[in-house]
């Protein structure tokens, strides 16, 4: 069997795994689950092997394009099972409560029946144009408008619906020109062809069909990545927690969960609801909700929020506030009112449609009434407004933005960016000053393993340090990687104390020196060091921050720890202004007052108290380790990588938005020629065809080209 | 010109034909999972 090729698979998957053989799914899948890092063939190969060989699976289909499992089993049972199976095997996976969004599913039909007839009639056509007359002309324009009429009839539906919705509310939108260009020149085609006419445009009206519902389909494509994204966001959050129930602990989705019900919780799990605790005391991790990286300890009876963690354990707790009271849910409300005061963002896009769709209309029925009073002929008239509506009609201009963000999107998601709204890149393209969070942004809280320790202590040190699930001790244990550790008995982990062990008969430990002391102190039989804790920089953030600099972007520093602690960091990363001792609100007003200054605010921020500064600042990121809610309230999720990934986005955007524009530029200039040439009569169906498939074949080759440089 | 009666339902039954089978390429799912199918290719048959 060969091995695919592919360096994040480099494990890759048992061989005698692979011939268990993977199967279609020949019935409608039951559950997915949603993978978020798988990238490859050895991927794919490792997940359906090791989900075909969990009993209880009939069925298992990934789809890369979407980063999903579909899995057909017995409907009700549960994932967690498959999630730890796939956990053993390396690939992350989180249960999804609903199948997802399909690419661009309904409008491939029409836009394959307009690209054929277009076709076949642009080759009827170019028999007319080379000189076909009289009766011969005539018989190739009714085959023409054979394969034309029933095939606008279908294909070009999606336009005369939004038209029809627009036209019934009183309101213009881009598709009723466009339904208008397509039927008008139906419709006189048709009228010119029974007087046995020279002109036809039933190819132009194709052709229209054809781009614009290929703009179209790009648009759907983007939106629906976005909103796949965002979906992919909310599995990550606690879906399922086991209650217990007369018959034992059961594994029930959270929406199950009603207040009074008992919970049991694994040390390292989230809180999936608010609760009481029932036992303990717990160590509880409030970071995401306070931006405070210390831990700190519940006695039974205390209230737990929605979303903090809970590292030792196990615990009962009993729900108080399920669903939408949470906190979290509460919190998530906030922001929503914030974003909503950011002011409706009117996109490249929205802005063109505006200058436009009137400018067509108006163009258009000036050319009709000029040629009318100039001729007095309704017919030459008529022609010449279907020509320059045919030749104005934005087809390259629907084509402009989406081909743009497909390409930037896409080569984001490559790079580990989740693009979670379809303005983002814009709104990124155009900031100038990035705001910073401090603590879990760019630094964190490290215990120094001390000097003066042997061999042996340090190894005594990383085995107890793998015992705890604390913040603290899982820095200490990456610390200390190199060094093996030593096998200890009766190890034992106290909330708020620390973890204690027996190592060659003699007592250690590792924790806090007594109950509210400050130091952390490590035992070794007689020995006794006391560790010291230092604030450190993320290991990219140095990076990250100088690839911002470089390119000319102003970085600030909001921070609700102290100015000293602030200062440091600000100093060694050379973040010039910085506010420390700031609460969640006065990050807000902060962004506020910034974006007031004329700054356009890009926010970069994981905790619960940064929620509100990042819907409030003009875009924003979130680290892919973020809290659910503040990744809810970001634009743009990192999902592999760190910090380093800012930058090259915004340089990606930047790109995107020069190449937007610069597709105006060529569809302005376009129509800057077609426009005088229509509207004096000189525009043919040749010349219409002519100048709408290279404007927009220009327009996409422009998007596609590379977007590195 | 006589020509043109065999030629012209010809290129319409070839344009059908294209027709048909993008239809097909549809309905049998193709356009789901583009990424997937690509990396597929890569992988052993059992």
């Amino acid at each position: 069997m060969s091995v695919v090729a592919c360096p994040g698979c480099a494990a890759g998957p048992p061989a005698a795994a692979a011939a268990a053989g993977r199967l279609a799914a020949p019935v409608a899948p039951t559950h997915h689950l949603v993978l978020p890092r798988i990238h490859c063939a050895g991927c794919i190969r490792t997940v359906e092997t090791t989900l075909t060989t969990v009993p209880g699976i009939r069925a298992a289909r990934v789809n890369l394009t979407r980063r999903r499992a579909a899995i057909t089993a017995d409907p009700g049972a549960d994932p967690g099972p498959w999630i730890r199976a796939l956990a053993a095997a390396g690939v992350e996976a989180h249960e999804a409560s609903e199948p997802g969004a399909r690419l661009s599913g309904d409008l491939l039909p029409h836009l394959g029946v307009a690209g054929f007839a277009m076709m076949n009639v642009m080759l009827l056509s170019v028999a007319v144009w080379s000189g076909a007359a009289d009766s011969t002309r005539d018989l190739l324009h009714w085959v023409s408008a054979a394969i034309a009429l029933p095939a606008t009839a279908f294909a070009a539906q999606p336009f005369f619906r939004n038209a029809w919705g627009a036209l019934r509310v009183a309101r213009l939108n881009m598709d009723v020109p466009i339904s208008l260009a397509i039927l008008l020149a139906c419709g006189m085609s048709l009228f010119e062809v029974a007087f046995g006419g020279a002109h036809a445009w039933f190819d132009a009206a194709l052709a229209l069909t054809f781009f614009l519902l290929l703009g179209r389909v790009l648009d759907q494509r983007l939106r629906q990545a976005a909103k796949s994204a965002a979906d992919d966001l909310a599995a990550l959050e606690p879906s399922r927690v086991d209650r217990i129930e007369p018959a034992g602990r059961v594994s029930r989705p959270v929406a199950e969960i009603a207040i009074g019900d008992r919970l049991w919780l694994a040390a390292g799990g989230r809180v999936p609801v608010d609760a009481t605790l029932l036992d303990g005391p717990v160590q509880i991790d409030r970071s995401f909700l306070t931006g405070e990286s210390d831990p700190v300890t519940r006695h039974p009876g205390a209230d737990l929020h929605a979303g903090e963690i809970c590292l030792t354990g196990p615990i009962t707790l009993r729900a108080t506030a399920v669903g939408e009271d949470t906190t979290l849910r509460r919190i998530s409300q906030l922001v929503a009112t914030a974003e909503g005061a950011r002011g409706r963002f009117r996109s490249l896009a929205d802005r063109a449609a505006g200058i436009y769709t009137p400018m067509v209309h108006i163009v258009s029925a000036l050319a009709f009434t000029g040629w009318l009073v100039a001729t007095g002929d309704v017919r030459m008239a008529l022609n010449v407004a279907i020509a320059t509506l045919i030749i104005t009609c934005p087809c390259a201009l629907g084509l402009a933005v989406p081909a743009v963000a497909v390409a930037a999107t896409s080569r984001l998601y490559r790079a580990g960016l989740l693009v979670k709204s379809d303005t983002a890149l814009e709104r990124l393209a155009g900031v100038g000053t990035v705001v910073f969070d401090k603590t879990g942004t760019l630094s964190q809280r490290t215990l120094l393993v001390p000097e003066r320790a042997s061999d042996a202590q340090r190894r005594v040190l990383r085995a107890l340090a793998d015992a705890s699930s604390h913040p603290l001790c899982r820095r200490l244990a990456a610390s200390l990687a190199d060094t093996a550790p030593v096998a200890l008995h009766g190890v034992c982990e106290t909330a708020g104390q620390g973890v204690r062990a027996v190592w060659n008969g003699q007592p250690v430990s590792l924790g806090r020196d007594g109950p509210g002391a400050p130091d952390t102190v490590f035992v070794c039989g007689t020995r006794r060091f006391v560790l010291r804790s230092v604030e450190t920089l993320l290991p990219d953030a140095a990076q990250a921050v100088a690839a911002l600099h470089g390119m000319g972007l102003k970085t600030c520093m909001l921070t609700g720890d102290t100015a000293a602690n602030a200062a440091e960091i600000a100093q060694s990363l050379g973040i010039g202004r910085v506010w420390a001792g700031v609460g969640p609100a006065q990050k807000v007003d902060l962004v506020t007052e910034l974006r007031a200054g004329g700054e356009t605010v890009l926010m970069v921020g994981d905790g619960l108290n940064d929620t509100a500064a990042l819907a409030a600042a003009e875009a924003s990121i979130a680290p892919g380790a973020a809290l659910d809610a503040s990744r809810n309230a970001a634009d743009i999720v990192i999902v592999s990588g760190q910090l380093t990934k800012i930058a090259p986005a915004i340089a990606i955007a930047r790109r995107a938005r020069r190449r937007i524009l610069q597709n105006f530029a060529i569809a302005a200039s376009y129509n800057a020629i077609a426009i005088p040439v229509a509207v004096l009569g000189f525009a043919t169906p040749l010349a219409a065809a002519i100048a709408m498939s290279t404007s927009s074949i220009t327009v996409v080759m422009n998007a596609l080209r590379g977007m590195r440089q | 010109m006589n020509v043109l009666v065999v030629l012209i339902p010809c290129s319409l039954f070839l344009g059908l034909c294209a027709l048909a089978a993008f239809v097909w390429t549809l309905r049998s799912k193709q356009y789901d999972d583009p990424e997937g199918d690509a990396a597929r290719v890569l992988l052993d048959e059992d």
